[in-house]
């Protein structure tokens, strides 16, 4: 197994393949950082030219793709409040109010720095305990997928910041979107209004700029806010990467613990790798000492969430269940996952030295910038389906993003029932079929030992802010009902 | 004066430049870059295969081909985007088997209707079989049917989606069978194979790719095909065992309705030499598929016989 990995790692520096990966990295940065391109997407537009590369030189530029774009992301979040893919919600809920405080380099050297490392540990994982990780991701079945879905709508909770009603409001109205289209179990057509090119339903990344982009630049616009893109002249310093360091090293349990819920999530198959950054971040601020300070802009959340959704990516995308791919493969393998944890090295470096130029974007005047962003809103989302109908889509989800925006909603919760919906449904009808199949539906969803304890997460979960409530004695309870 | 000359002379040259290309099309096809559209996602099998194809198609053309995607709605976003393109060869699109049969059928309005999709070529199967894990309690076709029969119901079968190649299987198994068994539809191929080798349904409606993948791990009862399929020379067909079923994921290219004879003609003929090629053939089986060669009138037979075929068996599940 060893021997395996050192010839995996000679493979990488190998100089055509290292080159391979430097510019799989970057290519990586750009369609992370472009909503609307996805990693799957991008090595799409390179399969015509690996049809002259070894395979071993394919896999570290893929590897290199997916650690790039899962940093990538980052940087339209933090920039412009947009994700760059689903997987960096989270990182907008700090990263976008640290940019407008004029702290964007902070959020964007510690989203490079956090990425890095959570890719890193993912990969020492996989590198040492892929083969059983593998086989135990196996015991995930129906109810499982069930519980972790309803967990996941617990985040609500924390993510409806002042209002828990409205919270589940938006995650209802998620919930409902999800549902349209054709259903994924019984195939029955739903709330297309006979229009059948709402079969394929909402895309979540037309969602994403909908719900999260469009609302800024609509309110930039109509309240002449020109201070929303260009709060104060930014000018990076080199200090500041020295600071982002310092600070990230004083939190090694928030650190530890958002790589290893992402490479847990990750590794739970099509589990939706998009709510691993959520999750982190829910997490972070449940244990914080001062969870008021998460959403003003704090690198403590942005670290939470890109930690989590590097670590998800090589669970999620590299490794498939199969025992071949470390026996008779194991070289190549190897290189993929040295690859990789070359490639988070990579991402310190070009995000740290890239932090110095991405925050002057905001110094565009917004009269300017803004059509841009709005061109590249279109572009993103005509792409993704080849699609004008999700065009039409996104800008009716940026109004109705804007009014809710005004009347205090937070997107959040929307794109969450969104993502969760169709894996809450599929679980939950599975479980059912499968249960009935088996004796006792009920028996089947609640006395299994994964789904026993996802179900407690999902109690202590639901009654925390309950909990946190009476800890501060009042003082926040009252603005949670 | 002057100016409106230039106007005159410049709308003269843009009605050129649109009526041209039109004129000139009918003469000799193809004269410019072929769309060849895939209605999944990329990197899924359909856009494996048009990646295969693209350089064949453009060496055998003798113009660029343009792979792009329609996804949406298990197909049907880009199957009615086709039917409603210009007919004239230039616009071809991926199509699924029995996906263009069912969806009109079972959703009633698709977006398009079946004989809408004029076929070029059929080149793939993806053979369907029936798994089961190497130590689950029953050894055979006969053991799975007597155990179904004495509990109804009890035997979970994982399939990929509903109204799919998987699903109508299923149907028609227990049809020609007289069991009944749970069908348990899950989210595309990879998941479904997921919830079979962790134990989490009994049996598996699988693809023959797949099967071959997990070879070591599983023993596949039957074949819904008409020959014994290569990687599994012991396992017998549905038919040798005296069920009349043959089950199959098929692929292949449109073109809209009403595209002149003589440009699916050329169409036709590239696709047929590409799957011509020994090479090709290879590369498939390799990867646990088989090659079908059939023309433009050979498909729309076999689609039409599915249509036959399908068209009670989803009534009777819809009541």
């Amino acid at each position: 197994m060893f021997e395996a990995a050192f010839l995996g790692l000679a493979k990488v520096f190998q100089l055509g393949n290292f080159f391979c990966l430097v510019i799989g990295v970057i290519f990586g940065i750009v369609i992370g950082a472009l909503p609307g391109l996805t990693a799957t997407m991008g090595l799409a537009l390179l399969i015509p030219f690996t049809f002259t590369m070894t395979p071993a030189m394919g896999l570290i530029m893929l590897g290199g793709i997916y650690v790039g774009a899962m940093y990538g992301d980052a940087i339209p979040a933090v920039l412009i409040n947009t994700p760059g893919t689903p997987a960096a919600i989270a990182t907008t809920f700090d990263g976008f109010p640290l940019a407008q405080k004029g702290m964007a380099q902070h959020g964007l050297v510690a989203a490079a720095l956090a990425s890095a490392y959570g890719s890193l540990l993912a990969n020492i994982v996989l590198a040492t305990s892929a083969p059983p990780l593998a086989e135990a991701s196996l015991k995930f079945g129906p109810p499982e997928y069930f519980w972790l879905g309803i967990f996941g709508l617990t985040i609500i909770a924390t993510l409806a910041v002042g209002s828990l009603v409205k919270g589940l409001l938006a995650g209802a109205l998620g919930l409902l979107l999800s549902t349209i289209g054709i259903a994924p179990i019984g195939g029955d057509i739903r709330l297309t209004f006979g229009y059948t090119e709402l079969q394929g339903g909402v895309e979540l990344i037309v969602a994403l700029i909908g719900f999260f982009c469009l609302p800024e630049i609509l309110s930039s616009f109509i309240a002449k806010r020109q201070a929303t893109y260009s709060a104060e002249k930014i000018i990076p310093r080199f200090s500041v990467v020295r600071e982002v360091i310092i600070s990230l090293l004083k939190m090694p349990v928030l650190m530890l613990r958002s790589s290893a819920i992402g490479t847990i999530i990750g590794i739970a198959p099509g589990a939706g790798g998009n709510i691993a950054s959520l999750v982190s971040y829910n997490e972070a601020v449940r244990w914080d000492k001062n969870p008021k300070e998460f959403g003003k802009g704090t690198i403590k959340g942005v670290a939470a969430s890109e930690a989590a959704n590097s670590a998800m990516a090589p669970g999620s995308y590299g490794m498939r269940p199969g025992h071949e791919l470390f026996s008779t493969h194991a070289t190549t393998t190897f290189a993929f996952i040295m690859s990789m944890l070359l490639a988070a090295g990579l991402v310190t470096v070009i995000g740290s030295f890239g932090s110095f130029l991405y925050p002057r974007i905001l110094n565009i005047p917004a009269r300017h910038l803004a059509p841009g962003i709005i061109f590249m809103t279109i572009l993103g989302s005509y792409s993704i389906r080849n699609n004008i109908l999700d065009v039409w889509i996104m800008f009716l989800f940026g109004v109705i993003g804007f009014i809710s925006n005004k009347l205090k909603f937070h997107p959040a919760p929307i794109v969450l029932g969104l993502i969760l919906g169709p894996y809450v449904e599929e679980g939950l009808v599975q479980s059912v079929l499968c249960g009935r199949a088996g004796g006792s539906i009920l028996a089947y969803m609640f006395l299994r030992p994964i789904s026993l304890v996802l179900i407690a997460l999902c109690i202590l979960s639901a009654l925390w802010p309950l909990y946190a409530s009476w800890r501060s004695k009042g003082k926040i309870g009252e603005k949670i009902l | 004066m002057m100016k409106r000359v230039m106007i005159l002379a410049l709308v003269l040259l843009l009605v050129g430049l649109c009526v041209g290309p039109l004129t000139v099309a009918a003469a000799g096809f193809p004269e410019r870059p072929v769309t060849y559209s895939v209605p999944w996602p990329p990197g899924g099998q359909s856009d494996v295969e048009a990646r295969r194809q693209q350089p064949m198609l453009e060496k055998i053309l003798g113009v660029k081909v343009i792979v792009q995607y329609k996804p949406g709605g298990g197909g049907s976003l880009g199957w009615s985007e086709l039917i409603k393109q210009k007919p004239d060869g230039y616009f071809i699109c991926g199509i699924n088997i029995p996906h263009i049969v069912l969806q009109p059928l079972a959703r009633g309005d698709a977006g398009y209707k079946t004989e809408q999709l004029w076929p070029i070529s059929l080149f793939q199967a993806t053979p369907i079989g029936l798994a089961i894990m190497k130590d689950a309690p029953f050894k055979t076709l006969e053991d799975l049917i007597a155990h179904a029969k004495k509990n109804p119901g009890a035997i979970t079968c994982g399939g990929s989606g509903t109204w799919s190649g998987h699903h109508i299987a299923h149907l028609q198994f227990q049809k020609l069978t007289g069991v009944t068994m749970t069908y348990v539809p899950h989210k595309g191929a990879a998941p479904q194979v997921a919830a079979f080798l962790g134990g989490h349904v009994k049996a598996i409606w699988g693809n023959s790719n797949d099967l071959v993948t997990h070879k070591e791990r599983i023993r596949v009862l039957a074949f819904g095909t008409t020959k014994r399929f290569p990687h599994f020379p012991d396992t017998p067909t549905f038919k040798e065992l005296g069920v009349d079923l043959l089950a199959s994921i098929d692929r292949g290219v449109a073109a809209p309705p009403g595209t002149p004879a003589k440009i699916i003609k050329v169409l036709e003929k590239a696709f047929l030499k590409i799957t011509g090629d020994p090479k090709v053939q290879d590369q498939m089986l390799k990867e646990g598929f088989v090659t079908l060669q059939m023309g433009s009138k050979e498909s729309k037979t076999y689609i039409a016989e599915k249509v036959k075929v399908y068209q009670p068996i989803v009534k009777e599940f819809k009541k």
